[in-house]
């Protein structure tokens, strides 16, 4: 695909054909939006697909949103030009999750049969059900193979998932903040977030598109939701017991402390922007996430992966600690594939993926140039290339 | 001047002890230059281990496949025998569990190659005996307050480190060795006397 600006802004496709659910259930009409960074080089070795976490869309660097309007993106400091991720030499492409609220299809989106929206009458999506969408719209945008696809946390698991389910159409994974299925604790903290949700008065079922929806629900789960992206150590650093705009305390049910004013401005600001029933969607297809399902082990699902794999996780991350990424290494590892491991230090918790860019950036970016250099060398007509044969003088 | 001169003089032995196509962990792999120089020059197949974030980014950057583990926690994930060669260079000496580290690379790999400096070298005893005071030398550039080296050993006692963990010497080659990237000469007289650095080809008893 040719002559695409850079970046291109929000972009629509609708997926002729359908998509058949991993449940067994099928969606007929679905819609795809999505967004790209950069150029396709000649050989199509350059393009990296970038998978977005459970509050993302496509946005990922800065670019027109839908007004036209220059807007940054949720992993600028990642992504963009001469960043980690370079869309000065990379195609970086970015699209809205099945069943998210920001463009593709979902909850939220009318059902053609009804006209009106869909609301709990929408399947239930899974994390294989998003790659497969991503993976028509790649093939929609003429990319037979991705150099890299990238993502942190929800986003790692799709780069997981679509290594394992399309071996042949990627080169290699980056997979942040992540893990290969959710342990007891972090399903805990979704249920909570969906209780929350479903407990709202105004929740009726799901079906609030009319009446506006249930904000105060939605809020509490972003709360929550926030809590598990930070660590003791940030919060202390960030809050401390500080007050909000008093010295005394107020002896009333308000909001005194800083942590709770910003954790009540998440809330507001998230309900301005995000679907509650998206929530309760992409919360469960996170629950159900297991890379290691229908397989012995884990070491098994993942005997015919084919991809380079940087696995990175940070010290302070409590969602989804360094052990499990560790378990995933390990696995990766008894399989035989070519995996490379590091934690990085970091007090931020998991939204350290969001927030150190530099400790990220050590590792993509020579991850990225090799991989791509040799993908290059791959496409390449024979005799064009001598890749990595360097340091013989002889 | 080739890839190999660039190596350190015990690197360019273990090339030469590997034969083309093997399978080689490198524990303790900084920045890969001993793998490159296995997978490009000998069409061996590598996978590396370090701690340190610089030179995993290094690695990295020649598109080698590196794991940030602490050898005393042992080799998890990879299986048995799923290497032909486990290399240990200039690591022994540093890792908490030097029995475990190696009882690791052999259950892993059908061989190790341990390289390590010879405190029983005759400069080092030299320091001690006539100095009185913690040996620092070109091949253990360390005070003794901020070493790394926390397991030093001499080659006598390397050897019976390796019969007392189940293990036995297959080749041995003490070196003398003048400078990092200079030149190596093996010693065959009074090893545990006149060579600074050994390296050692072992194997399950």
């Amino acid at each position: 695909m040719n002559a695409v600006s850079s970046p291109s802004g929000p972009q629509t496709i609708e997926l002729t054909g359908g998509v058949d659910l991993v449940s067994g259930r099928r969606l007929e009409h679905v819609v795809v939006t999505y967004e790209t960074f950069g150029t396709l080089d000649e050989y199509a070795a350059n393009a990296v697909l970038v998978c977005h976490a459970l509050s993302g869309d496509a946005h990922v660097a800065t670019g027109p949103d839908r007004f036209g309007e220059e807007q940054p993106g949720w992993w600028d400091p990642v992504v963009g030009p001469g960043k980690a991720i370079d869309t000065e030499k990379y195609f970086v492409i970015c699209a809205n999750v099945l069943g998210g609220c920001s463009g593709t299809t979902g909850p939220g989106s009318a059902d053609p049969v009804t006209k009106t929206p869909y609301g709990l009458r929408f399947p239930l999506v899974t994390v294989e059900d998003m790659v497969d969408v991503q993976i028509t719209l790649l093939d929609h945008l003429g990319v037979e193979r991705l150099a890299c696809v990238a993502g942190g946390s929800m986003g790692g698991m799709q780069a997981l998932a679509l290594a394992r389910r399309y071996p042949e159409r990627v080169a290699s994974v980056a997979a942040i903040a992540t893990t290969w299925r959710l342990a007891a604790q972090a399903i805990a903290f979704n249920e909570v977030g969906r209780t929350a949700i479903l407990g709202d008065p105004t929740f009726a079922d799901g079906d609030y598109y009319e009446h506006g929806q249930p904000s105060h629900g939605l809020a509490v789960a972003r709360m929550i939701g926030h809590i598990t992206y930070l660590s003791d150590d940030s919060m202390r650093d960030k809050f401390g017991r500080r007050l909000r705009d008093r010295v005394e305390h107020a002896f009333e049910f308000v909001t005194e402390f800083e942590v709770e004013s910003y954790l009540a401005y998440q809330g507001r600001k998230f309900v301005e922007r995000f679907d509650a029933n998206t929530y309760l969607y992409m919360t469960k297809a996170m629950d159900y996430f297991d890379l290691s399902a229908q397989h012995g082990s884990l070491a098994d699902a993942l005997a015919e992966v084919r991809a380079r794999f940087l696995v990175l996780s940070f010290s302070s991350d409590w969602l989804f600690p360094t052990y499990q990424a560790r378990e995933l290494v390990d696995a990766l590892k008894a399989a035989d594939a070519e995996v490379s491991f590091a934690e990085i230090e970091s007090p931020y918790g998991h939204d350290a993926f969001l927030l150190e860019p530099e400790q990220q950036r050590r590792y993509l970016e020579p991850f990225l140039a090799r991989v791509v250099a040799e993908e290059r060398g791959r496409a390449a007509p024979a005799g064009s290339a001598a890749h990595g044969r360097g340091g013989d003088g002889r | 001047m080739t890839a190999a001169d660039l190596l350190r003089s015990d690197l360019r032995l273990i090339t030469e002890m590997v034969p083309p196509g093997s399978r080689v962990l490198d524990l303790g792999c900084g920045d890969g230059s001993l793998m490159a120089h296995l997978r490009d020059e000998k069409g061996c197949t590598v996978r590396g281990v370090d701690l340190s974030p610089e030179d995993i980014a290094s690695a990295l950057a020649r598109g080698l496949s590196v794991v940030q583990i602490d050898l005393d926690e042992g080799l998890t994930g990879y299986r048995d025998d799923s290497f032909d060669f486990v290399v240990l260079s200039q690591t022994l000496q540093v890792v908490r569990r030097p029995a475990f580290v190696v009882r690791e690379m052999l259950r892993v790999g059908c061989h190790g190659i341990v390289t390590f400096p010879n405190f029983g070298h005759w400069r080092v005893r030299g320091y001690l005996a006539l100095r009185g005071r913690m040996p620092v030398s070109r091949s253990i550039p360390f005070t003794w307050y901020d070493t790394p080296n926390i397991h030093h050993t001499t080659i006598t006692d390397f050897r019976e480190f390796v019969t007392a963990n189940g293990a036995v010497i297959e080749r041995e080659v003490p070196l003398a060795t003048s400078g990092w990237a200079g030149s190596a000469r093996p010693v065959r007289v009074w090893p545990n006397l006149l060579a600074d650095t050994a390296v050692a080809l072992v194997k399950r008893a």
